[in-house]
């Protein structure tokens, strides 16, 4: 299911932008809780740090820290609008961004956070060039903290192992209710009816995200395994 | 989007990232509001160092705002004597974290492309032919 070079941008229209601009309301209902491990990276940064969430979704990453300032992106504009409105988010700012194409001048930013967004990127180049572009945006001291989906979850409901192909359709159900049926567009339910959305993600073997960050020209600082996915901290440099 | 915003924005172009010409992004028929946010007078004093203060300077001018002095205001000058924040700070809190674009246009002086911003969001996708 690896798609072509040429092919890759508007596969990833089809399978993974458009999917999110039509689940963003119920998607949203579903993220509040900050991640530990993310919330401590942005809670543990000095007051006056500047930074980027790529990938920022419902921004619930724009909470933890008031004393930094975060300039969040998204490809999905039904995510930041939700993202813009919450009061809590102020103190930080949306922009509608790619993440290949990040509209922020190189060498700058303390940190970069980009949670559950590389691995909807459908060739191996393409992930690594979105971490390319990331850790360019840092300044030589910087640091990012990267989330992506494992292979290995047979924990979760999902059961992958190993075994398992890397690239996959995931469901994504919006349960329809009588309840729910008289509902708005937005709402979880349509004439009663379960919607299924199935968006493109690239699982990650153990070892494939920091394979990512070298071959990016990064450096792989920290990293790990929490609830189903691999993490990294990386930088440009080693100190 | 607050105009602090618009120290840490460029073209989206990767050829034009490498220019002098991108940075700051020019306001073209820009719409200004005021989003009221209590101060953060620590994040103020210890992000100013971090400001492209001339960027932020040309600006204000190109916004019509109240002029900038040519440097950025010192640590003392943000803090009085008995810890409370000056009116410089507070102006600045006003200038950068309140004053926000709400509609308008963003242009890369490097190569014109101007990316709108809509209901306080830019958007900076190119078109396909762009990329």
């Amino acid at each position: 299911m690896s798609t072509s070079a040429a092919a890759a941008p508007t596969y990833e229209n089809q399978h993974v932008h458009a999917v999110y601009n039509q689940i963003a309301a119920h998607f949203s209902s579903t993220r509040h809780k900050p991640w530990p491990i993310i919330e401590n990276f942005l809670r543990t940064l000095p007051a006056g740090a500047i930074g980027l969430d790529v990938g920022c979704g419902n921004g619930k990453y724009l909470s933890v820290n008031r004393d930094i300032f975060i300039v969040a992106s998204d490809r999905s504009r039904n995510l930041l609008e939700i993202a813009g409105k919450e009061e809590s988010h102020r103190p930080h700012a949306v922009v509608e961004a790619d993440v290949l194409e990040l509209p922020h001048p190189r060498g700058t930013f303390d940190f970069a956070i980009c949670i559950a967004v590389v691995h909807h990127l459908s060739t191996a180049e393409r992930r690594v060039e979105a971490v390319r572009g990331i850790l360019e945006t840092l300044r030589p001291e910087g640091r990012a903290l990267v989330y992506v989906w494992a292979l290995e979850q047979g924990g979760s409901r999902r059961g992958w192992t190993a075994d398992d192909e890397q690239d996959v359709m995931v469901p994504w159900v919006m349960r329809g209710s009588k309840k729910a049926a008289s509902a708005d567009a937005d709402g979880p339910a349509n004439g009663g009816q379960d919607r299924v959305f199935h968006r493109y993600y690239h699982l990650y073997r153990e070892g494939e995200l920091n394979q990512d960050v070298t071959a990016a020209g990064g450096v792989v600082l920290d990293s790990g395994y929490e609830k189903d996915n691999w993490w990294v901290v990386a930088g440009r440099q080693l100190t | 989007m607050k105009l602090l915003t618009l120290n840490f924005l460029t073209c989206a172009r990767k050829t034009c990232k490498a220019t002098a010409a991108s940075f700051p992004l020019h306001c073209r028929e820009v719409e200004l509001e005021q989003v009221e946010m209590d101060p953060n007078p620590l994040f103020i004093k210890n992000m100013l160092p971090r400001l492209d203060w001339k960027a932020m300077k040309g600006l204000t001018q190109e916004l019509g705002l109240p002029q900038l002095p040519n440097e950025a205001p010192s640590e003392e000058e943000l803090q009085g004597a008995d810890g409370e924040p000056t009116q410089v700070l507070n102006d600045l809190h006003t200038l950068l974290m309140e004053t926000s674009v709400v509609s308008g246009k963003l242009v890369c002086g490097n190569c014109e492309y101007e990316y709108p911003v809509k209901d306080g969001i830019a958007s900076f996708l190119l078109p396909s032919h762009m990329v």
